[in-house]
């Protein structure tokens, strides 16, 4: 079977990294700006719940680079690092992801939960403990 | 706000909660030095693309008023047990960047306001929002070298702090020191929420 023209292998690509993207954002969101739902602070993290194959999946290289990254919990400001992608962006993303369900959400703490005692008692002794 | 999705998320997985601290101050002050002070990452950038929805602007003329302004931040992370992380941002300080600011302080354990000294009135537009948004906060005097080490009540009088907020001498350089300022704005928070009654750690100042 003949290789796909459109999956080159990473080494053959013809802009390099300090090029920066070539692909603007709104593309890749399909010119979505706003995730399909929720808030998605820069906070708010995700963890991968089922892995995505490039070719069963049928997602994006961003998407499954998203998946990929988020076997770890990670943020949605450090996937927008990791990704090299503007967090508006990432939040589209994340939110596909979630109704397709590769992924699920952890929401920050809110300001009520700001109330709770024992929040502060642990960050206290996780900081001395640094 | 998203119950369905809280819910249904809740069972499946044991994630951390995130906070986040918001390290703030005029230009070169020191909030990405402090971050990566204290950081267990190397403090990685993200860049949020504002637009002008949500600011006060009736401008009508059309075009020009549709601004849109990416901000770079850089942020770190601590990682408190199984069931916190603490995140820094370093946010960006000038006044236009206000809009970004209310996204950031929603729900922030607090913030640290990086005095310095040689710039002192840089810091103004940081204290006046947090006063004004109800953000527990401190303000941390960065020590370079070569700046003249102020009196801490000196600060105190020029930035017209209100007796209760604490002012600390740091080198954001250091872990330690960077470490102590996080530790007197937690305990500052704790205060300010929680009230007086469980204010009983006598902190070592």
């Amino acid at each position: 079977m003949t290789p796909s023209p459109f999956e080159e292998p990473p080494d053959t690509q013809w802009v390099g990294e300090e090029a920066g993207p070539i692909v603007r954002p709104y593309v890749l969101t399909r010119g979505r700006t706003e995730p399909t739902r929720g808030r998605f602070d820069l906070i708010t993290l995700a963890v991968t719940i089922r892995s995505a194959s490039p070719r069963e999946s049928g997602l994006d290289p961003e998407c499954l680079a998203i998946v990929r990254l988020c076997h770890q919990p990670q943020s949605v400001a450090e996937i927008a690092a990791h990704t090299n992608l503007p967090a508006g962006t990432v939040r589209v993303l994340l939110s596909d992801l979630l109704d397709q369900g590769f992924i699920v959400l952890q929401e920050p703490h809110s300001e009520t939960d700001m109330h709770d005692e024992r929040l502060y008692r642990a960050v206290l002794d996780g900081l001395r403990a640094l | 706000m998203d119950s369905v999705r809280s819910s249904r998320d809740a069972g499946r997985v044991r994630l951390p909660k995130a906070i986040k601290i918001l390290v703030a101050g005029g230009f070169g002050a020191g909030k990405t030095t402090l971050v990566g002070a204290v950081s267990e990452i190397q403090p990685l950038r993200t860049e949020e693309t504002l637009t002008d929805r949500g600011v006060g602007v009736d401008d009508l003329s059309g075009v020009e008023s549709k601004q849109t302004t990416t901000v770079a931040m850089d942020f770190g992370r601590i990682t408190i047990g199984d069931a916190y992380r603490l995140y820094l941002f370093g946010t960006p300080g000038q006044e236009r960047f206000w809009f970004l600011w209310d996204e950031l302080a929603l729900g922030a354990l607090g913030a640290v306001v990086i005095a310095d000294t040689r710039r002192l009135a840089d810091c103004f537009p940081s204290l006046d929002y947090f006063e004004r948004r109800q953000t527990p906060f401190v303000v941390a005097v960065n020590c370079f070298d070569g700046a003249r080490r102020y009196d801490l009540d000196e600060v105190r009088l020029g930035l017209t702090l209100h007796p209760d907020v604490p002012v600390v001498l740091c080198d954001a350089r250091r872990r330690e020191s960077s470490k102590k300022v996080l530790i007197t704005l937690v305990e500052h928070a704790m205060r300010m929420r929680l009230g007086a009654t469980v204010a009983g750690d006598t902190t070592a100042r």
